[in-house]
Parts: structure tokens; sequence; C-alpha cells
């Protein structure tokens, strides 16, 4: 297991990961509502000019941990501080950045109570989240996994819809069992090797009997996390009540911690384990692409159907982490970028929608394709990206997932098909129903250019992933490779 | 890459796309709308016109435009086969919004920005589909031309309308998704690449067995667009769109794309000698014959006239695979130039409906007694195209059945020889009753004399006169297939 040293003369990792953090805080020594959101957007914003350097410098032939911080922490029970990123955390940890300015902006206006809080706990879920994939020590790795939870529940419990209570508390429990699985497994893994630090743990080989116990624990934690049918209740009430940033950093950070989790140490930790229990994950996989696919034609509301369809579209990226093929890994790979982007916007649409007016049902939010024409533009694109048009982004992610399962298994493959279909199916009738309407259509204010700026990047990178996916696939191709490797060796 | 590196496969795109917008961005100006659609279905023929000397001389011009992974590319090649198709849509698409002017301006329809930018990019995905150098590539104008097409259907936005539109997505879009998405995983992973092959001798696949012969059935039944038996259902309900669109998409452009779309396949991917070894040749051929008997005859009992040409169009489009299908030089020959036959008779047999319906409100063929008096140059093109259905020298059908004929023949199939023939009366059987009802019966003034406006009518007597020309000079398409190898 390769570390490599950082290039840059300053710790570009502690920077990017607490950048935000201190943001945070000064943002509480400030009053006034306007001065916290401006230095929130500074912040996030300033925080996406410093990864740059990490894409540019990262060296996407190198299989092994680049970036690397290392400084002895507690060196009585062998904790590290220790910090770097490889070619699959680092597309997260971008996605990372490039959606919190993005979660800023869309709150200018909707959050109107304790905006200083508000953003206080929107830095702190970035430091987290960035902090989490960038974790070497999995000491570390749990407190910011667990940073997140705080805040998190924060955003659903202060700013969220009517049912808030009950989804926040849902959301809490939820994850928080799936945690003590999590602390659980760490435990286990420093007791028989004495040490947190991921990059010594990785790769070796466990009796069976232990990777079993282990990878049981990590499923449970990461299933809960994805979220995998049947783990998957939380979800729809927790989106369905978080304000809009909340969704969107929960749709599209939050739940690929999970499939991250199960990259990294299912394959990396546990390989024969995952390798003999993988056919419980696939199964459980096709069933979450069918059985959302169809609980989202029947839903009247929005944020519930597209919380379904994040369902079908981790289920997605499961399968194709199972399949053990290269096209699955990178399809999963994919698939992870693609929903963060993908259901970011829809959620950020369904957001904009929900300020004019005040209503997440489809029936409120009928007949806009004459009176916010622009609206409909973005909302369409995004709405065809999450059904897999081809030239858009999941196509590509469904495409390789899909290579990867057919060349696993042709005739358990074909059992997903339907899965496709149901997205099409729902996405449009969503569409219809938005854009067209029986009669007139009281007018609506069509989208603001503060709006356009922070939905056109996503729609940039759905057309630009569609067609030209080969930059980032090359970042993390070796080290997919690597994990590939280390499963197939454990056959 | 074999083939010349040109920017030119894309241009056809690139002007239908910007027509799109301009015709958007001109929403409050109909007159300068209008002009856009005209300069743009223009604009695009001469476009493809400038590719046809190359293509003539047996050339392939070639374009990517972006490689997602090995053999995973989207990128354009036009061969003869692209050629026909293309040249044949987007000559028909000046003519169409000529005729388009007229029907919408003289019914008063509403939403008309709309229906022509979604008319543009039917056309767009048309001149897609045509020029598709990859299965990826195809799929995705594919796909464009069912969305974009929706709205077409559904234009009245009424109950039917609505219900079209849903019957409409559900087979389209649930075929494409459903069998063609795993038939193009299948191919790459049998393969290595979805990129077209650059003989049709050899196509991409050269295996045998049951996954090679099961991804060929995923494709046939995939391109539900083309209307084959069983999955031919949402083309009689897709009549209730505004007759231009039954005129030029589906008789022309989107059932046309499904028919391409199979040939391209059998020819490009699995290459005439696999076919050949597996023998899906004749399977194909004779599954197809099912449609093309079995739709007459429903044919005969449709009391709508659009719904009549529509189950007409289902039993014609079989024609074209079924050409492809013999494997043979005059089969495939008869097959392909069925692609321009019947799209400039049926064409024509549909502006005709829609004629009628504008001039005197009638969409039944029962109505219809002495209408020719009223309207003779609408029913006099009517009479000549459906000569040209029927097949009788020297309208353009004629020359397609012939080849048809003598492909079959060649390859010894009496059986596929019979069902032309059977066929060729049944067409017979249903357009002549029609002709002759609105010449022979009823009186002179059962109409008053009125025929639709010039805009409607100059190009429904040009696309008669026109399949009337290429019956007597057939040459440059023959020559445009054969420039296949």
């Amino acid at each position: 297991m390769g570390l490599f040293e950082n290039p840059l003369p300053y710790d570009a990792l502690s920077t990017i990961i607490f950048l935000p953090l201190s943001g945070a805080l000064l943002i509480l020594l400030f009053r006034g509502e306007r001065a916290a959101r401006v230095m929130a957007l500074i912040f996030s914003l300033a925080n996406l000019a410093l990864s740059l350097p990490l894409l540019f410098l990262f060296d996407p032939s190198l299989s092994g941990f680049q970036f690397v911080e290392l400084r002895e922490w507690f060196p009585g029970l062998g904790l590290k501080y220790a910090l770097g990123i490889d070619g699959i955390s680092l597309p997260l940890v971008l996605l990372t950045v490039l959606l919190s300015p993005i979660c800023v902006l869309c709150s200018w206006r909707a959050i109107e109570q304790r905006v200083r809080a508000f953003m206080f706990c929107l830095l702190l879920m970035e430091t987290s989240m960035i902090g989490v994939f960038c974790s070497l020590d999995f000491v570390l790795f749990y407190i910011f996994w667990e940073g997140m939870l705080i805040p998190m529940y924060l955003l659903i419990a202060i700013w969220g819809g009517p049912r808030k209570d009950y989804a926040s508390l849902k959301f809490f429990i939820y994850t928080l069992v799936g945690s003590v699985f999590l602390l659980v497994a760490i435990v286990a893994l420093y007791l028989k090797q004495g040490t947190f630090f991921i990059p010594d743990l990785l790769f070796k080989s466990y009796d069976y009997r232990f990777q079993f116990w282990v990878f049981l624990a990590f499923a449970i934690a990461f299933a809960i996390k994805v979220p995998m049918f049947p783990f998957h209740t939380w979800l729809p009430a927790a989106h369905v009540e978080a304000p809009t940033a909340g969704s969107v950093f929960l749709a599209s950070i939050l739940l690929k911690m999970g499939s991250y989790g199960f990259l990294r140490f299912c394959f990396g930790l546990t390989p024969e384990a995952a390798q003999k229990l993988a056919p419980i994950i696939v199964i459980l996989s096709i069933v979450a692409i069918i059985y959302a696919g169809f609980l989202c034609l029947g839903q009247q509301d929005m944020k519930r159907l597209i919380a379904y369809s994040s369902v079908a579209h981790m289920g997605f990226v499961t399968l194709g982490l199972f399949s053990f093929k290269l096209w699955g890994l990178k399809g999963a790979m994919l698939q992870m970028l693609n929903h963060g982007v993908t259901t970011g916007a829809l959620f950020l649409c369904v957001g904009i929608l929900y300020e004019r007016t005040h209503s997440r049902l489809i029936a409120d939010n009928s007949g806009l394709g004459k009176v916010m024409p622009w609206f409909v533009a973005f909302f369409g694109l995004f709405c065809f990206s999450s059904f897999g048009f081809p030239g858009t982004n999941n196509f590509v992610g469904e495409l390789f997932v899909l290579l990867g399962a057919f060349e696993t298994n042709k005739v358990m493959a074909l059992f997903v098909i339907p899965g496709p279909i149901l997205a099409a199916a729902y996405m449009l009738r969503l569409l219809k129903r938005t854009i067209w309407k029986d009669g007139e259509t009281s007018p609506l204010e069509d989208l603001t250019l503060r709006e356009v700026l922070y939905l056109l990047p996503l729609a940039v990178a759905v057309i630009w992933m569609g067609f030209a996916p080969r930059g980032i696939l090359g970042l993390m191709e070796s080290s997919l490779r690597l994990y590939l490797e280390a499963v197939k060796g454990a056959m | 890459m074999s083939g010349i590196h040109s920017i030119k496969p894309i241009l056809p795109v690139l002007i239908t796309l910007t027509t799109v917008f301009l015709i958007m961005a001109s929403r409050r100006r109909p007159n300068l709308r209008e002009f856009w659609s005209i300069a743009g279905s223009v604009g695009t023929f001469v476009a493809v016109l400038t590719m046809v000397p190359t293509v003539l001389q047996g050339e392939v011009l070639c374009f990517e435009l972006s490689r997602i992974a090995p053999g995973l590319s989207f990128r354009f090649r036009v061969d003869g086969l692209g050629m026909v198709f293309g040249l044949i849509s987007s000559f028909l698409w000046i003519l169409a919004s000529f005729y388009n002017i007229g029907y919408m301006r003289s019914l008063g329809e509403h939403a008309q920005t709309r229906y022509y930018a979604c008319f543009s990019s039917a056309i767009l995905g048309a001149q897609g589909v045509a020029y598709s150098g990859s299965l990826l590539t195809l799929y995705l104008f594919y796909e464009i031309i069912t969305v974009v097409t929706y709205p077409l259907v559904a234009h009245h936005q009424d109950e039917e309308a609505y219900e079209a539109g849903k019957k409409y997505l559900f087979y389209l879009m649930g075929t494409s998704k459903g069998l063609l998405l795993p038939a193009m995983v299948l191919t790459y992973l049998l393969s290595g690449t979805l990129d077209f092959s650059p003989s049709i001798q050899e196509g991409i696949l050269n295996q045998e067995g049951f996954w090679v012969t099961l991804t060929y059935w995923l494709f046939i039944l995939g391109f539900a667009k083309a209307a084959i038996m069983p999955l031919h259902n949402w083309l009689p309900s897709a009549m209730v769109a505004p007759t231009p669109v039954s005129a030029l998409l589906h008789a022309v452009a989107v059932v046309k794309a499904g028919v391409f779309s199979i040939a391209r396949v059998m020819l490009s991917v699995f290459g005439l000698s696999l076919l050949e070894r597996l023998g899906l040749g004749m399977w194909t051929a004779y599954f197809v014959s099912i449609t093309i008997i079995l739709a007459s005859v429903i044919a005969l009992t449709k009391d709508d006239l659009k719904e009549r040409l529509a189950y007409s169009t289902i039993s014609q489009l079989s024609y074209i695979v079924l050409g492809v299908a013999l494997l043979s030089t005059m089969g495939i020959t008869g097959g392909i130039f069925h692609i321009v036959g019947h799209a400039l008779g049926k064409i024509t047999l549909f502006f005709c409906a829609g004629a009628i319906y504008v001039a005197h409100h009638k969409k039944r063929i029962s109505e219809l007694s002495g209408i020719g008096y009223a309207m003779p140059f609408t029913m006099g093109a009517f009479a000549l195209a459906s000569l040209s259905m029927i097949g009788i020298p020297p309208v353009g059908g004629f020359v397609s059945k012939w080849f048809l004929v003598h492909g079959a023949m060649d390859v010894r199939e009496m059986g596929i020889v019979i069902v032309l023939l059977v066929s060729a009366l049944l067409n017979a059987g249903y357009f002549a009753p029609i002709t002759f009802r609105a010449f022979f019966e009823g009186t002179e003034r059962t109409f008053r004399l009125r025929e639709a406006p010039l805009w409607m009518v100059i190009p429904l007597c040009a696309t008669a006169l026109l399949s009337l020309f290429v019956g007597f000079w057939p040459d440059l398409f023959v020559e445009l297939v054969r420039s296949m190898r």
C-alpha cells in the first residue's frame, strides 16, 4: 500500500477540511444574517478553489494514497492524525466542495430563521464530509462520521417541514444504530492488529470467520447509510422534511459514504467475506431498484419521489460494486458522482418550486411550461439525466454497471432491466405533470440569476459526464484496479 | 478508422439544432418562426446534398465527437444506407414545412411554437440516426426522437391525445430501455465494441450461440419504431396527432428511423455472413411477413382514413426489413429503396388526408363519396400515390417491389414471393376503393368545389410527382445502396 507525500508546500487536505470549520466559527463571532450568508459563501467558494490544486497535482497512475499527512496523535493508543486521498476519494471530495457553495446559495432566501446557526451547520457538515473521505485513521474517520450526525439532525429538526420531529428522530436512530456497528468493526480490527491506521489494515489476509463478522458489522452500518433495501425507510421521511440544502447534502454526499465504505473497507479488509456474501447484496440491490421504481410511480410528493429514486440509483451503485468487475466498479463510482449531481440538482429544483408555490405536491406545481420556461429547461435536463437518457451522466454510469452485471451473470442481470423502464416511466410522468396542465396557470417568477448560477454548473456536469467521462474515469482507474484485485485475489 | 474524416456528417444535426433554438427564440413572431423552419429545412437538405458525391464514389465520411471507453464512442459515419434515409427525411422536411404552415394556420392550432420546435427536433433525431457511426450514437438520437415526438402526439392535450401519448411512450421507451439497452450491453460484452463495422459482409459480432441469437431478437423487437407486430399498436393510436406529424414523422422520419436502425444493426453489427451462418435472415423474413399480411388485412377493416393509412404503413415498413433480411444484393436494394418509395407515396397520402380534413373536415372514408370532384388535385395525387403503394409501374413503389421479388427469387424463397403478391392484392383492396369512391361515387354536388390552401396542395402534388419520378429514375438511390460494401 503506497503512501505518497504531499507535493504542496502546505497541508492541503487539512486546509480543505478545516477551512469550513474556521468559517463556521467565524460566523458565530459576527452578528447579522447577511454577514453569515456572505461569509458561508466566501468560505465554501474558497474551499472549492483550494481543492483545485489537488485535482491538478493528483497523479492518476498511482493507486495508493496521495497528499498524505501523517502525525502522531495519541501514541499510547496508536492513534495517528493521518489524511490522504486516492482515486476513489478524490472525486467524492471534489463533489463535496462543489456542492457546498451551491447549498449555501440555495438557502439564501429559503432560510429566514436562525440564519447564522444554519450556515454554521452547513459548514460543519462540509468539514465532516471531507474529513470522512480523507481520513486514514479509523478513529479520525469515526469522529468525522459521527460529526455529520449532529448538524444533519439539526438541519432537519430545526429548519425542517411539518413532520420534522418524526423525521429527524428516525434519521438519528437509524444512523446511530449503523454507527454502533461501525464502531464494533473498528474495535474488532484494532484488537486484531493493534492499530487504527487504515493503510496498515488494508489488504491483509484475515481468517474467514473474522472477516465474516467484520463484514457483517460494516455491511449493516453502510447498508443503512446507502440506504439499501430493507434499511431505506428513514430516507424518504428525512428527505421530505429536510430543508433543500439538507436534502442535497443528504442525497449527494451522505449516501455516498455508505457505498464508499463498502468499497474501501468491505473490499479492502474483508474481501473473502465480500465474495461469499455478494449474492445477498446483489439480490437486495436488484430488489431495491425494482421496488423503489414501483414506489416512485405512486408518489404525489415530488421530494418523496426523488427520495425513492435515490434508493433505486444507489441500488445500481451496490450492484456495480458487487459485480466484482472493473466495469461494475467504474460504473458504481460514476453512479455515485452522477447521483450526487443529478439528484442534488433535482432537490434544488423542488426547493425552487417550494419557494414559489409553498407546496411539494406534483398537483400544486403543474403547468409550469408556460410560466417558467427556463426552470423547465433545467428541470427537464435533470429528470432526463435521472432516468439515464443517453448523452447524460447517468446513462454512462448505468451502462457501465449493466456491463459489469451482465459480465458476471447474464441471467441475473436481466432481472435489473425493469429498473430503467420504471425510471423512465416515473420521471416522464413527473415531467409531464409539472410542465403541462389543462387550463391556465397562475403566473410564477422564472429562475433568478442566483438560481441559474447554482444550477448551471450541475447542468454542465450532467452533459460533460455524459459525453466525456474519461477524465474522471482516468482519475479512479488505478485505485479501483487495486481494490478489484484484492477481492479477486481472495477467491 | 476507415473513411474520410470530415465535419460534414454533423452539419445537418447542428443546423437542425440551431433551427430549434431559432424557432423558440422567435415565438412571438409567427412569420419569422415559420421562416426559420423553412430556412432550416433547406439548409439541412443542402448540407446533406454536399455529402452525396463522396458517398456515391464508395467513400465513407466519419466524425468522432467523443469517446467514453474503448469501443464506446459518440461518432458519425455516413455511408449509402445513411445517405438514403438522410436525403429523403431532410428533403421531405422542406415540403412538410410549407404544408405545416397551411395546416396549422388554417385550423388555428394552439401551441404552435412548441409544435414547430418539436417537429424540427424530430428531424434532428432522424438526421442523427441516419449518420450514426456507433450503436451508442444511434441510441442517443433514437431516444431523442421518442421524447420530442411525444408533445406532437399529445398535441391536442385532451383525453384521447394523452392516452395515445401514454401508449406511445410505453411502447417506444419501454422497448428501448427494456430490449435495446440489454442488447447493446450484450453486444459490447460479446464483441468489445459498439462502433459499426466498416463492412456489411462482416459485422462486429462474429461468434455464434444462444446469446448472439437472443441479442439479435432483442434488437429486432427493441426498435419498436419499426412497428413490427406485436409491437405495432402505438402507431395507429399516434394518429391523433396533427396530420403533418402523421405524414412526415409517422410515415417517414420516426418509423423509418426504426426500420433504418434494424437494417443498420443487421448490416453493420451482425453482418451478412454471420446472419447467413445463424440462419436468422429467413426467420426474420417470415416473421415480418406476418406483419405484412396481417396489417393489410386490418387496414381493410378501417373506415378512418388516417387509421387505414397507419396500418398500411405498418405493413409497408416490414417490406424494408424483409428486403434486408433476404441478405441478397437485390433484396437489400429493394428494401432500402422502399425507404424512399414508401416515404414519397405515404407522405402524399397523409398530406391528402390532411388537406381533406382542412378543406371539408372529413375523416372517414365512407364520407368521401364524390370528393374527387371537389378536390381534383388532392385526389389525383392520392390516386397516384395509391398506385405507388400497390406497386404498379411506373410509380416508385413498383421499383422496390420489383427488387424485392427479384431478391426473393434469387434466394429461392417462393413463400416470400407469394407474401409479396398477396400483399399487393390486399393493398389494392384497401386503396382502390378510396379513389373509386372519390371519383365515381356520389355526384358533383356532394361537395362544394374547394381545394385546401395552396401551401398544402403544392407540397402534396410535388410529393406525388416525385414518387412518379423515382419510379422512372431510381438510379441515384440504387447507386447509393450499391456503394455499400
